[in-house]
């Protein structure tokens, strides 16, 4: 708890003001996804209510629908608590797999070097060079054979977005901890080497695999409602998803049905602000070229005076002799009479 | 006596910080006299530059200063930020620490002066800018064939000769240097230093050199001030000083250097004092050998030699030290410190 | 060649780039061709018996050993060959040349109204940090970041379209798009609008451009506004900032000529580097607005599993992205003379 608020002690005024907004809002997505059951009304694919009347189709907010119904008899407001879980687990898998695997990779990489370490580096600078939704798409197009349309699919093809860019730092961490003299000189005193590889990559990444971790996570719930959008994400009825959701409000909007497209739409924007302000947060506390330097305001005391305790008058140059101040304390009569003498 | 360029009197220099006032100058009083290069020598940390920085008014935000400032009798303190302004380039100039960082990286080196000389001519004509800049960058030993060079193109030493051109083609009454040698090599440096000693034959510049090598100051300086933790402890005419020391921190810092005379490395014992809290009295008691029971007590002012006020061109010290024939017999006994009795034994 | 001579630093640049091609190029087959199994079967499976489709693949040339096919793909891509698509026979250069305008004009109008809002507010938010102006625009950047292009979409078909009369959906009406195709010139019906003298096409066509530049524009605004802010903040406390104000160079002209112009240079390379995520912001707003690009005919080829078609696009856009790259970095050793030393 301590080392998680850390970075919001680090910050002062406004940043600090972004930084707890942004945290507050993912905690609410947390509790969404935690406690769908509970805060749901009904079921992500449930379409007929307790008394198994079916919902009326495309009905507007208000009564037992509080944003809602869509067309096709979901209830829009458990659509958007259970698609927090769908968006968080798909993020939260995501990240894990390439965090995991960026790692291994870039260790790998680093301390091996030679021709691997080449062939990696291109390939990955190669993947990274094209379009995120690009390459998300054509992952989720080829493992719908494989592994359908569900939640591991989709989180399968958002690894493959963010998995260069852990690798690359892990990498060049690694080749840098290899090659740092102070490294030479604790090799020197006898630590082995893999202990201190360990102990400096250690404080790199753990440095900035958060920042990257929480703006990826952003910018994957974004790429996760696109893939959704474009029909090649989760199906309605694996899970409850923003984006799909978005996708089938795209005809409405034209009649005047605006309830079926905003809310699903402004949980994405929220979720996404919030993980941006908090990843943007964490980057300030990191980077320290980014904070502010805090100031406290000063209050000067009184200038000490320039009479000397022993009495002689001080001045330099055509300035007169500064004003006279009383003597310090603590000045006893007795050094007082020495002094005049 | 002319009017000095520059007449400081009780300068105050803090800084706000969660901690505290970091009393980075605190109450300095000196003077500079036209055509004079006073030397500032001190350890880092102890406010030197901060002390050039307030001169040029280029304090960060959270500082606070007070006290007077005088150039040619206008006092720096008390005018507008504008009409300070004002004073920058053509009257007060510096030159900083670290020449490769200082000159814009997108911009050529006519660019720089044309930008410089135009902010105070609005109106002086492109061949007059370049004559101009060319004749300042001849004397400092810059050939007219770089003219249209960029920054990365020239090595440490040329840049910092780029930088002092460019301080001196508006022609200032005072320049401040702060550590202008510390980023170069040997060679350059003696380069350096020569390039800013001929600074008043050919520029008619006063300078305040700010540094922490005392050879530098040896070889430039006309006099010198000694800054101990925010304080002025001893300034004089730099011979003087330093065949003659007074203030025991001098003694020691010029025992700390080394010279081919010196058979061993002399260091100062302790570590130079928080700025925020300091020690009572003279800053310098703790790590003072000839520390006495006032030395704590009360902090001795800034007088001449003689034991008489300070004045223009004296040569002054604070020290106790150097006034025992005032002091009763028990202030004058040594000084009694455990911490040092702590870090004897250990 | 000199050393910092801008003509080695090209052929420095040009020389990495070709592995960085091959390395993808084989990426993309393998990914493409390789991995799901046979394309005439993926794309045609279900509507032709089995030797129809040995017939086709014979065609293709698809039965033959991978290696020899790879070189082949290789060899037709040095010559800007990208296949044909087997769902509909289409060539996919012709593909790119039809629908490459549409995505053109589309990401070039965003870029210009993410420039043209999105500097100027990333310059006031980093001049006046922390105050009230700096937040708002710092969560106005953010937000405009965080909001899919498809949910603005949204939001503007629904409030913003009808109020000001906006077209919603195409890139021009139909009629329009008739007679400027009629007689293709650039095949950019923008420019070919313009170069046939046709002004009420030209207008219909623009009026249909705004509220999908719009839309992608305000992604790109929000990436603008934060990189320009903190550059600035980083620029304004450079040294040689200082040493401007130490000249007494007036402050105006300090944050003008030294911290912003220092602040735009890595904007440059910014820029080059979101030309992938523009083509992905593309993809989503070609959707959105039935907007008739290349991201709109590579959906359309996924959804009838055209391998060969979607291989074809993407081995394009995977080119464009590499040329975008180089040419940035062209232009910044031109900007940056310290660049072409690194």
């Amino acid at each position: 708890m301590r080392r998680l608020l850390a970075p919001v002690r680090a910050t002062t005024g406004t940043a600090r003001w972004l930084l707890v907004a942004g945290m507050l809002i993912v905690a609410l997505f947390v509790v969404f996804a935690l406690f769908a059951d509970w805060i749901a009304p009904f079921g992500f694919n449930q379409t007929t209510g307790a008394d198994g009347i079916k919902f009326e189709k495309l009905s507007p907010p208000g009564g037992a629908h509080l944003f809602g119904v869509n067309d096709l008899f979901f209830d829009v407001y458990s659509r958007v608590v259970w698609g927090a879980r769908t968006a968080l687990l798909v993020v939260l898998l995501s990240v894990l797999i390439s965090v995991v695997l960026g790692v291994a990779l870039g260790l790998l990489s680093g301390y091996v070097g030679g021709w691997l370490d080449r062939t990696l580096v291109l390939v990955m600078d190669a993947v990274y060079a094209l379009p995120s939704l690009l390459l998300a798409i054509v992952f989720a197009f080829l493992l719908r054979g494989t592994l359908g349309s569900g939640v591991a699919a989709a989180a399968l093809s958002l690894t493959v977005i963010y998995l260069p860019q852990y690798f690359r730092v892990v990498r060049n961490t690694t080749v840098s901890a290899r090659e740092a003299t102070y490294v030479e000189a604790a090799r020197a005193f006898g630590a082995s080497n893999t202990t201190i590889m360990g102990r400096y990559l250690f404080s790199n990444v753990i440095q900035s695999v958060p920042v990257i971790g929480t703006l990826n996570a952003a910018d994957a719930i974004s790429t996760l409602a696109a893939l959704g959008f474009l029909g090649l994400g989760i199906q309605p009825n694996e899970a409850s998803e923003w984006g799909f959701d978005l996708s089938r409000a795209m005809d409405d909007a034209a009649s005047g049905i605006w309830w079926t497209g905003l809310f699903p739409g402004l949980a994405i924007v929220l979720l996404v602000t919030g993980l941006t302000l908090v990843g943007e947060g964490l980057n300030e506390t990191v980077n320290p070229t980014l904070r502010k330097r805090r100031f406290a305001k000063v209050e000067m005391s009184e200038p000490a005076g320039r009479t000397d305790p022993l009495g002689v008058p001080a001045g330099v140059g055509a300035t007169p002799a500064g004003v006279a101040v009383e003597p310090v304390a603590d000045w006893g009569p007795e050094s007082g009479e020495e002094a005049a003498r | 006596m002319s009017q000095p360029v520059i007449d400081a009197t009780d300068v105050r220099v803090w800084y706000g910080t969660p901690r505290g006032s970091v009393k980075a100058v605190d109450g300095v009083s000196f003077a500079v006299q036209p055509g004079e290069i006073l030397g500032l020598v001190g350890e880092s940390g102890c406010g030197k530059s901060t002390l050039g920085r307030a001169l040029l008014g280029l304090l960060p935000a959270g500082a606070k200063m007070d006290g007077s400032l005088l150039f040619k009798g206008e006092d720096l303190v008390a005018m507008s930020d504008k009409e300070r302004f004002a004073h920058r380039g053509t009257d007060l100039a510096m030159i900083f620490q670290e020449p490769l960082t200082r000159l814009n990286p997108l911009m050529r080196v006519s660019e720089h002066f044309t930008e410089t000389l135009r902010s105070h001519h609005p109106k002086m004509r492109a061949s007059e800018v370049e004559a101009r800049s060319l004749e300042v960058l001849r004397l400092i030993g810059i050939p007219p064939s770089r003219w249209k060079a960029y920054p990365h193109e020239f090595s440490g030493g040329m840049r910092q000769r780029l930088m002092i051109a460019l301080a001196l083609v508006l022609r200032p009454a005072f320049v401040v240097a702060d550590e202008p040698t510390t980023a170069l090599d040997v060679l350059v440096e003696a380069q350096i230093i020569k390039i800013l000693h001929d600074l008043r034959r050919n520029f008619d510049t006063s300078l305040l050199l700010i540094t922490h090598n005392l050879g530098i100051i040896a070889e430039t300086c006309d006099r010198v001030a000694v800054m101990y933790a925010g304080k002025i402890v001893e300034v004089g005419d730099a011979r003087t000083v330093f065949r003659d020391p007074q203030h025991p921190y001098t003694r020691e810092l010029l025992r700390s250097t080394i010279t081919l005379a010196t058979d061993g490395l002399n260091s100062i014992p302790g570590a130079p004092p928080d700025l925020v809290d300091p020690p009572p009295g003279c800053h310098f008691h703790p790590r003072c050998p000839d520390a006495m029971t006032i030395c704590p007590q009360f902090e001795p002012l800034l007088l001449a030699r003689d034991g008489g006020p300070s004045r223009v061109g004296s040569d002054d010290v604070a020290c106790w030290g150097t006034r025992t024939a005032a002091l009763t017999p028990q202030q004058r006994t040594p000084l009694v410190r455990e911490e040092l009795a702590v870090a004897d034994e250990a | 060649m000199r050393a910092g001579s801008l003509p080695r630093y090209l052929l420095q640049r040009l020389l990495l780039v070709i592995p960085m091609i091959l390395v993808l190029l084989t990426l993309v087959f393998f990914l493409l061709r390789v991995a799901p199994g046979d394309p005439v079967t993926a794309t045609l499976g279900d509507r032709l018996p089995q030797e129809a489709i040995d017939a086709r693949r014979a065609q293709l040339g698809l039965d033959r050993p991978l290696i020899v096919q790879f070189f082949e793909y290789l060899g037709q891509v040095a010559t800007l060959n990208f296949g044909e698509a087997i769902s509909d026979n289409q060539p996919i250069l012709g593909v790119v040349r039809d629908n490459g305008g549409a995505t053109l004009t589309l990401t070039l109008g965003a870029f210009l109204f993410a420039l043209l809002v999105g500097i100027p507010l990333g310059r006031l938010a980093g001049r006046r940090r922390d105050s009230a102006g700096d937040v708002v625009i710092r969560i106005f950047g953010v937000v405009s970041y965080a909001a899919p292009v498809f949910f603005v979409g949204l939001l503007m078909q629904m409030w913003l379209a009808r109020p000001l009369g906006l077209p919603t959906s195409g890139i021009a009406s139909p009629r329009v798009m008739f007679t400027v195709s009629a007689e293709p010139i650039t095949h950019i019906l923008l420019v070919d609008a313009i170069l046939q003298g046709n002004w009420a096409a030209t207008g219909d066509i623009l009026v249909h451009h705004v509220l999908p530049c719009l839309a992608l524009g305000l992604l790109l605004c929000g990436i603008f506004i934060r990189l320009v802010r903190v550059n600035l903040l980083q620029t304004l406390q450079a040294d040689y900032v200082e040493a401007a104000r130490a000249r007494g160079i007036p402050e105006k002209q300090v944050v003008k000529k030294h911290a912003f112009r220092n602040a735009l240079v890595p904007v440059v390379t910014v820029i080059g580097l979101q030309v992938a995520l523009t083509l992905s912001g593309a993809v989503l707003t070609e959707k959105t607005f039935n907007w008739p690009g290349l991201g709109f005919k590579l959906l359309q080829y996924i959804e009838v599993r055209d391998y060969i078609a979607v291989q074809g696009i993407v081995t394009f856009i995977a080119l464009l992205v590499v040329v975008m790259s180089l040419v940035v970095d062209v232009v910044n050793a031109l900007i940056d003379p310290r660049v072409r030393y690194q």
